[in-house]
Order: structure tokens, then sequence, then C-alpha cells
């Protein structure tokens, strides 16, 4: 009895989420008239504007990531090390992303930041991009912050500090050199959420009217029939590709022998 | 910043620990806390800059306030459906006596699916559901079952709760399954031996352990919803009229004729989610104390 409805409601749960997602790659493959084709692929990949926006948001995520990687993890490193007490009031503010939805984020931006304002980021496309940037770098926080602290738990940080400030090495070298090394896969897993979350982000990148995939998404949606199916099971490999990458260099880390 | 700790230290010392985190507290101030008190403080000013509530008070006017009631139905339904659905899906893999490898994948998928949101899953139920999707036209010429002619739009109330689903349940999977392994094997037997039924051990041990994570996900996928953009725009354009929906018209356009009752739209946003993910943070505080 038990049992049936176990089955049951895995059944369901298989049902939901398979029919989408055989929606969306049949769509995509009946743009010819009686039988399949890729077609629409070939249209898609086709399209110039196609490969700017890509281009454009693969970038966005490279410069976020970095940015990110940057700025999370001396900061954690940091307050590991140094302030514990803060811990839990930086730990708040790194989910208030989750709390406050993006479009409210990006409309104090867009006010903040305009072209009357002393930081006028939103009067050229170089400071519209840095600025986008910047949001990305947030929206991304709550996933890359939680994983590099997780991943400094797992090493002592303050003994290994001192090892390396007793041979002499700054602090640069310390990060760099010591800590990065040591939450490598942890920062690998936050960089590769963080490639997901950026490449089909729509709406700071529609307000802020940067060539972005997310919109471009949304255009091509509104004028279209069968590629944005294609996009969409395009936009699933990418996201299904990057949370494998993060299985993957997680079990690389189960499998390597413990560092002496 | 090196020299402050090598070589001797001096008697009195600056509090130089603070320079640390100077970069991480400028960009979160700047791009994160500035930018939202702006709204904030917006909600509360005429343009001109002195205080009112008249932005607030413009809030309760009937088309804003269907906006706001018609977002949280959307955020409920699809909320309480979510939490139902990956309760029933997460039990029947911890308890069910389902094949012991299915868990994995299962995990995994859910981690990919409530990543899967945005534009993309819009199409991906345009292409199931829509007029010509696989799902309506199987329905329609194999069971003669007319989607359309029973009411169900996609770009609707139930459209947009069924679609949202699909980023809902593997969240509440991906919260709900480490509360159930944290149910312990020794309560269900010091159940029985008291002579519990299965029902019982339920309705009063296990069931009430695990009422604060199912209301507190609740509450999760509530805000969730609540603050989800892209999906909603991609599937219905404009024509469902919900909040983040009239605000995204509202900043690219000013729909609403006053650019500081945006703002007070966009505080809505924020009290809305900001309670929601209150109620979260206080009840996983209340279930930790017995699912460690």
């Amino acid at each position: 009895m038990k049992k049936i409805w176990a089955w049951g409601a895995l059944l369901f749960g298989i049902l939901y989420f398979t029919l989408p997602l055989v929606g969306m790659t049949n769509f995509s493959l009946k743009m010819r008239r009686g039988e399949y084709s890729f077609d629409a692929y070939a249209k898609v990949f086709g399209d110039p504007r196609f490969q700017e926006t890509f281009t454009y948001s693969v970038t966005q995520a490279l410069f976020t990531i970095v940015f990110g990687v940057l700025l999370v993890v001396p900061t954690a490193y940091w307050i590991r090390l140094k302030l514990p007490g803060l811990r839990p009031y930086v730990e708040f503010v790194t989910l208030l992303p989750l709390v406050i939805p993006a479009i409210v984020i990006v409309f104090g931006y867009i006010r903040l930041y305009n072209t009357s304002s002393w930081l006028p980021l939103t009067g050229s496309a170089l400071g519209t991009n840095i600025l986008l940037m910047f949001g990305y770098a947030t929206l991304a926080l709550p996933y890359m912050y939680r994983a590099v602290d997780t991943g400094l738990r797992t090493i002592d940080v303050a003994t290994l500090t001192e090892a390396a400030q007793s041979l002499g090495a700054g602090w640069t070298t310390i990060l760099a050199r010591i800590i990065l090394p040591n939450v490598l896969v942890a920062v690998l897993s936050g960089a590769f959420l963080t490639f997901a979350i950026v490449i089909g982000e729509f709406t700071m990148a529609a307000l802020l009217n940067r060539p972005a995939f997310g919109p471009y998404m949304q255009l091509l949606g509104a004028n279209r029939a069968y590629e944005p199916a294609a996009l969409a099971v395009i936009a699933f490999g990418i996201t299904w590709g990057c949370l494998g990458l993060i299985q993957l260099v997680s079990r690389f880390q189960k499998s390597a022998p413990p560092k002496a | 910043m090196s020299s402050a700790h090598i070589g001797a230290r001096p008697a009195r010392r600056l509090p130089l620990h603070w320079l640390g985190i100077l970069p991480f507290a400028a960009f979160v101030t700047l791009f994160l806390i500035l930018p939202t008190m702006k709204i904030v403080v917006g909600a509360f000013q005429t343009p001109d800059g002195s205080f009112t509530l008249d932005n607030i008070q413009g809030l309760f006017t009937p088309s804003i306030l269907a906006a706001y009631w018609i977002s949280i139905k959307i955020s409920i339904a699809s909320a309480l459906l979510g939490c139902l659905a990956g309760f029933a899906i997460s039990a029947a893999v911890v308890f069910g006596g389902l094949p012991k490898w299915i868990r994995g994948p299962l995990l995994t998928f859910s981690g990919v699916a409530s990543n899967f949101a945005g534009v993309p899953l819009a199409f991906a139920f345009l292409a199931t559901l829509g007029p010509v999707g696989i799902l309506s036209v199987f329905l329609r010429s194999e069971l003669g079952v007319d989607l359309r002619a029973l009411g169900f739009n996609i770009l609707s109330f139930w459209g947009l709760t069924v679609t949202y689903l699909f980023f809902q349940i593997p969240l509440m999977i991906l919260i709900i399954t480490p509360a159930l392994d944290g149910l312990k094997r020794e309560w269900r037997e010091a159940a029985s031996i008291l002579g519990a039924t299965g029902l019982q051990y339920w309705r009063m041990v296990a069931f009430p352990i695990l009422l604060p994570s199912i209301l507190g996900t609740l509450a999760l996928l509530f805000a969730n919803a609540f603050g989800a953009v892209a999906t909603a725009i991609a599937l219905t354009g404009s024509s469902l009229s919900i909040v983040p929906i009239l605000l995204f018209a509202q900043i690219r356009g000013d729909v609403l004729g006053n650019p500081h009752l945006g703002y007070a739209l966009a505080f809505g946003m924020i009290v809305v989610t900001g309670v929601a993910n209150a109620i979260y943070i206080w009840l996983r505080a209340r279930s930790e104390r017995w699912l460690k």
C-alpha cells in the first residue's frame, strides 16, 4: 500500500518534470513541416544577434565570476580569521539579495546611478556594463559567499596563515597560494552557479538596456514560434552543464587524497 | 596591511582589522543597501523631497491592489502545491521503500530544475501547455479533452501557477529531504512500542517536528514566486497584471504617471518578500531544535 503511494508520487513527479522538457525538445525539432529537423537550431545559431548576445552574456559571466571571487574570498577569509564576531551579520547581508527582488535592486541602480547623479554609471555603455556586472555579482553573492564560507570551514585558516606568515609570506601570497587553492572546489562551485545565473538573467539586463542573452530570448519568444523552444533546450543544457560540473568538481575533491 | 603584523607590535594598535572588510562593505553599501534605501525612502517622498504618505496610499487603488492580490494568490497557490508535491515526492524517496539509487539523481535533478527558471522555462511550458503544445494537442486529439474549452489558459492564473511549480517543487525537495532524513528511527520505534499506529506516529510525532520546516519552506517558496519576473513576462507578455510585471512596465515607461508611486510599488514588494523571509528564518531556527 505504502509502496503504491510512493511510486505514485514519484511517477507524478517524473511526468510533471519530463513533459515540459519533452514538449520543448519536440517543438524545437518541428520547424520543418511533417518531419523532424534541426532547422530551428540552425536558425538560432546562425542568427548574428544570438552570437552577439550570447558572447556578451558569457563575457559578463566571466567578469562577474572574477570580481565575485576577488571580493568574496578575501572577505570570507578575513572574517573567519580576524572578525569572527561579524560573521552572522555578514552572512545576513549576503542573504539579502534573496530577499530583495532583483527588479527592486535594479530599480534602485537606475535611480541612484543615472546621468544626473554623483556617479553617472548609466551614462555610458562601459559604465552600464560595469553596473550590470555589479548587479550580477550582487545576485550571485548569496551562492558565492555560502560556497566559499563552507569551503573555509573545512580548513584550519588560522594555522595555515601562521605557518605561511612564519615563512615570510605576505597577505597576497597567503590568499593566492594558500587559501585559494585550498578552497578551489568551493570557489568553482560558486563560479558555475554564478555562470548559470548570469547567462539567462533577464530583468537586470532588460531594464539596463544591455544586449544580453536573457532579453534576446524574451524578444525572440515574442516574435517567433520554433526558435524559442530551441533556445530553451540550449539554456537547459547550459544549466545542466553548470550543475553537472559542480557535481564533478566536488566528487573530484572527495576522491582526491587528503592533503598533508 | 602587512606592515601592521610584521615586526614588533606597537603598544597601542590601531584597529586595522576593520580595513580587511572595507572593499566588501563598500560594495554591499553601494550596490545593495543604498539602492534599496533609495527605493524605501523614495516611497515616502514627494518629487520635491518632502515626507509624504500619499505614495503608500496610492497603492490602495483598485488596479494596484488587484495586481498585488493576484500576485499573492499565484504565490500562495504555487507555494502550497509546491510544498505538497515536493513533500510527497521526497517522502516517497525517503520512506516509501523505493530503490535507493533514485535518491541521487532526484536531488541532482532538483538542483538543476530549481535553477531552470526565467525565460526558457516559459518557453518550455508554452511548448507543452500552450495552444499547440504537446500536451494540449495530445489531450485534444487522443482523449477529446479540450483544455481551452475547459477554461485553462497558459497565460492565466493557473497557467502561471503550474509553470512556477517547475522551480517550486524542486526547491521543496532540496530543503525538505534533509529534514526527513533527520527524523530518527528511534522515534518511530519508541512510538510503536508505546502502541502508536503509523498514522498516530505521523500525526503526533513526525508532523509536529516537521511542521516548522514545512511552514518555513512555504514562506520561502512564497517569496520565491512573488519576486519572479522573467518567467511571467516571457509567458504572458503584459497581459496578466501582476506586481513584478507592473513594476517592470513602470520602470520602463512610468505607466502609473508618478515615479514615486513606482517606489511605493517596489517598497510593497520588499515588505511582502521581507515578511515571508522573516517567517522562514524564524521557523528554521525553531526546526533546528529537533533536526540536527
